[in-house]
Formats: structure tokens, sequence, C-alpha cells
């Protein structure tokens, strides 16, 4: 084994920049991808023709060769995906991190572009825009022909399933859930660039309707149009350039807890997933325990799964999720451990995780809407689902 | 783009296309019988289908045929968005079982309302022939044994 941790402190995010986000832009993703990039860039103080290493995630449209040639023809040396959506959200940037510790790079772009609004339809394919089960093929020679079949048809309906099972299994409530969405509903109200902004109270979320039991319209991510990026840097390099830098201090990926596809996905204890299986190997190289962690950004595609990522990683025992978000316990201003305060991707947008990614280097800044007081360092945590991945920042 | 949107959703029914990997799984289905992968090494069932054995790495297997008995493991109700082929049957149920054989399997209990579906729940595999090619597995619930015949 080398180095336990041979990226620590190595890297930093340098830029950030993203679109305005909506229900429906009526823009490509390309031309999204590319306004998010521009501004990353012009928040870093740099120029798109210094970026040479490019890491993205697989199932993106917009890819090396389309960027390429409208960022002035920049010289790439190093370029990665990693899988799925909510899998590479946090993963990309430790692809980025790796690349720039090991001298393969030394200034690496992360980006995510989705027209994913209900009607951002731009093709027949799943990939392109709008609901992506909407377009499902009719003969289905992958994995989704044990489940689709059978009328499980998008991932709301598949992690309704394992959310049941959890509720079961660990004594999670509507009422937890409930808790993570008006909460951040809040975070979203005091941030303009929210898609989702109005007073949510527990009455509203036990109101708003059924759509995979247990699972609530108000426990589900919001269906938008956006494009965020951010610039990675050598951390050296970073001191030099506009912003405070955020120092990726340790990163993790696991892969491999069986459940690509739902149809084997209880073959292992979810303390034998991947999520928890990162958390443990994060914080193992960063040197820190989660009592120490200032704020928490996680893949917030539906409530329940944000109460699991608490367990996960640590943060409170498997079961106590639930009175751990009680009164407010993820919020900016007090609570146990203030989590995703942008609103997230129940509330602001959902860029596969990017618009979290950004959030969490504001509050490293300290220039978030719902600013954390002294934040010094953030942890970051991919989809809970497989693959996937975590890293933490710091001041 | 909503007329785009229209344009290209899917109005079939998705059904599986069989694969080298898969095929045995619904030539016995067709047949009425419920097999899965047994490891011959050391006798792990396993479902989906893959070339090794999750448990001991051996590539020996057979297509065991299972009892195709089991208790529902969890589920979910589905309410709309979903599928427009599926939309008829709204709220339907989604149901992961857990066969004795110690394998998940993805259906649907038929004939059986969203309330009294549950954890737990005894099931029995069931056949539903689609077309010449598909017979989908699906399930019911187990007749409770000890409740005496009504006459
Ligand atoms: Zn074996």
């Amino acid at each position: 084994m080398g180095e336990p941790n041979g990226l620590r402190d190595r890297a930093a995010i340098a830029g950030i920049g993203h679109t305005e986000f909506s229900k429906g832009l009526g823009r490509s993703e390309y031309d999204m991808a590319v306004e998010a990039i521009w501004a990353a860039c012009a928040d870093a103080g740099i120029s798109p023709r210094d970026i040479d290493g490019v890491v993205r995630y697989d199932i993106e449209t917009t890819d090396e060769e389309q960027l390429l040639s409208v960022l002035g023809n920049p010289e790439i040396g190093y370029f990665a995906s990693t899988s799925w959506g909510g899998g590479a959200s946090a993963s990309v940037v430790v692809h980025a991190a790796a690349a720039i510790a090991a001298g393969l790079a030394e200034t690496v772009l992360v980006f995510r572009s989705r027209a994913r609004g209900k009607n951002s339809v731009f093709g027949k394919g799943s990939s392109l825009g709008g609901r992506y089960w909407e377009r499902m093929d009719e003969r289905l020679p992958e994995l989704n022909q044990w489940h689709v079949p059978h009328g499980l048809v998008s991932a709301f309906q598949e992690m309704a399933m394992i959310t049941r099972r959890y509720m079961i299994d660990y004594g999670t409530t509507e009422d937890d859930f409930a808790e993570v969405a008006v909460t951040f509903r809040a975070h979203a109200g005091r941030n303009p660039h929210a898609v989702m902004r109005e007073p949510m109270t527990i009455e509203d979320h036990h109101g708003s309707r059924m759509i995979a039991e247990p699972l609530r319209l108000f426990d589900c991510n919001i269906e938008t149009d956006g494009a965020c990026a951010m610039i990675i840097t050598s951390s050296e390099r970073a001191r030099d350039l506009r912003q405070t830098p955020a120092i990726i201090h340790a990163g993790a990926m696991a892969a491999g807890s069986h459940h690509r596809w739902t149809s084997s996905m209880y073959s292992r204890s979810r303390d034998d997933d991947s999520a928890a299986r990162t958390g443990r190997r994060l914080f193992e190289r960063a040197g820190l325990t989660p009592d120490e962690i200032d704020a928490f950004f996680c893949y917030d595609f539906f409530t329940s799964f944000v109460i699991i990522a608490l367990e996960d990683y640590g943060f409170c025992r498997r079961g106590e999720g639930g009175s751990f978000v009680k009164d407010g316990g993820l919020s900016f201003e007090g609570g146990n451990l203030p989590t995703n305060t942008n609103g997230g991707q129940l509330s602001e947008a959902f860029i596969h995780g990017q618009n979290n990614n950004l959030e969490a280097v504001r509050q490293i800044r300290g220039t978030s809407t719902a600013q954390v007081a002294d934040a010094e360092l953030v942890l970051v945590a991919g989809a809970n689902t497989d693959p996937t991945g975590a890293f933490i920042l710091r001041r | 783009m909503t007329s785009l949107r229209n344009e290209v959703l899917t109005r079939g029914r998705p059904l599986p296309l069989p694969t080298l990997d898969t095929a045995p799984f619904y030539e016995a289905a067709r047949r009425g019988e419920l097999r899965f992968q047994r490891c011959t090494a050391c006798g792990t069932w396993r479902h989906y289908p893959r070339p090794a054995c999750p448990e001991c790495m051996s590539r020996d297997y057979e297509w065991a045929l299972a009892s195709g008995r089991g208790e529902v493991y969890t589920w979910t109700i589905v309410h709309p968005p979903t599928l427009p082929v599926f939309e008829a049957d709204v709220p339907y149920n989604v149901v992961d079982v857990l066969l004795e054989e110690g394998v998940h399997f993805q259906s649907q209990v038929l004939d059986c309302p969203p309330e009294a579906i549950r954890a737990g729940l005894p099931v029995e595999a069931v056949f539903v022939p689609v077309d010449e090619e598909i017979t989908l597995v699906k399930f019911r619930v187990t007749p409770d044994q000890s409740k005496p015949h009504s006459e």
C-alpha cells in the first residue's frame, strides 16, 4: 500500500459557476454546459484555455470533443468519466483531485448539464432530456428486464421499495421525511437561485400526493434544467487565484455492493453497502471523526435517503436519523448538522449533485445564503446507492 | 417541446429481451417452472443470472427448479406518474419477494388490494404468458392452509 491518503490537501476547488435553474429553460445541455464552465473559469480568474483535464459523468451528453472545440482549444492531458448520475456526483471531484495529486493535470474541469424539466425532451433516447423513464425501450436486454415489465419503471419507484424496507428495519417514519423536506425548503427560501422557495410545513408535506408509497411528491427531487461547473487545481496554485480555495482534504469511493439495479439490492446489510464503506474510508483517510464536520451535503434525491445517508456516514447510529433531523436538526442555524444549505435537490435544483457540490464550496468561502458560522470542514457525499464516492473540503 | 415529449413517449408494454445469460430463465417460465442459477460447488442460489457464484466464485452452476414459495420482503404502491401502459392499473403493487431458496425476485402480487400487501405476506409463483416467447412470473397470496374450506 502507498500513502493512505495520497491526495490529502493537494488540490482545491478554485472556481464555481452555474446557469439559472428552472423547470424549463428551452436550452440545450451543450449550451448550458458552456455557460456554466465559462462562469466557473471567470470565478476562478482563469481562461478556459488553462484547462488541461476534464472529468465528467459517463451519462453526460456533452463530451470532450464538443467541449474543447468551444473552449479555445485547450491542451487536454487527462480525461475520465465516472458511473451514473448520483453515484458520480462526488466521485468526479475525487478523480480530479487524484489526477492533480498524481501530476497528470494542473487545472481540471468538472461539470454536469441537465435538461430534465418534464417537457425538456430533445430526442428519443432516454438520455436526451425530460424524464428518462418515459422513453423506455420496449425490449429490455439489460438488468432492468427484471423489474420494468412489472411496472417498476423509475428511480422514485425503485427507491420507494428500499425506503419501505428501511422503515420496517429501522423504524424511520414519514414524519422524519417531512422534517427533511421542510428544512431544505427553508434553506431554499433564502437562496435566490432555488426553483422551489415557497415555505413548506409538515402538514404540506403530509398533504402532498402519493407518488410511490411510501414516497410523496415532496419526498422527491424536483425536475429541472440547468448546469453547474467547477475548476479544480493544485492547492498551491489555487492560493494565487481569485477565490478562497476549498481544499480537498480527503476523498474515497466504493463500488460493488451488488445493486446496480434493484434486482439484488438486498443482498448485503446497509453497513456493508458502498456508502457506509465510503464513509469509513473517508474518515480514516481524513484523520477525522463525524462530530468534527461542520456541514454535510448529501445526495437528496429522496428525503428518506437523507436520513439513510446520515446513518451511513456515521453522523448518528442506525435508526437514530429520525431523532437527529427532528426540530430543525439539519438547519443551517443551530442544527445538529447543517445539511444541504442551498435547498438541495429537493428544492434548489436537480443537477445530479453538482449544485450541492457548489454550495459546499460557498460554505468554505463563507458566501452561502444560509451560511454556517465558522464552517471549516464540509463533507460531500454522492448518492448512497452503488457505486458512490465522497470527499471532505476544508478551508 | 411538449409535442416532442408526446411523440417519443413509450406507449407499448416493455418486455424482457432474453439474452445469452437470461434465456434459460424465460424458457423455464414458458414451461411453468421457476428456475434460478444454483452454484454446484457451494449450493448457493443466485438471481439475476451471472457467470460465476458471488459466494465462492465457482463458474459451475445449474438452472435449478425453485419451489415458487416465498414472502413479500418489501413493496411499493405505484401512483401516477408512470408509463402509459401501466396507468390503467394505478394504484398497483410491485413487490420484492424473498423466495425460500434465499433469492430476491421483483414482481407483483395479483388479485390483492394495496392495503393487504405487507412484509411477510406468504406468496406463491404463478405464470402469466404475454406472448409466444415471454411468460412473466407473478405471485398470488398463498391460500391459508389452516383455514377450513368454505362449503
Ligand atoms: Zn458457490
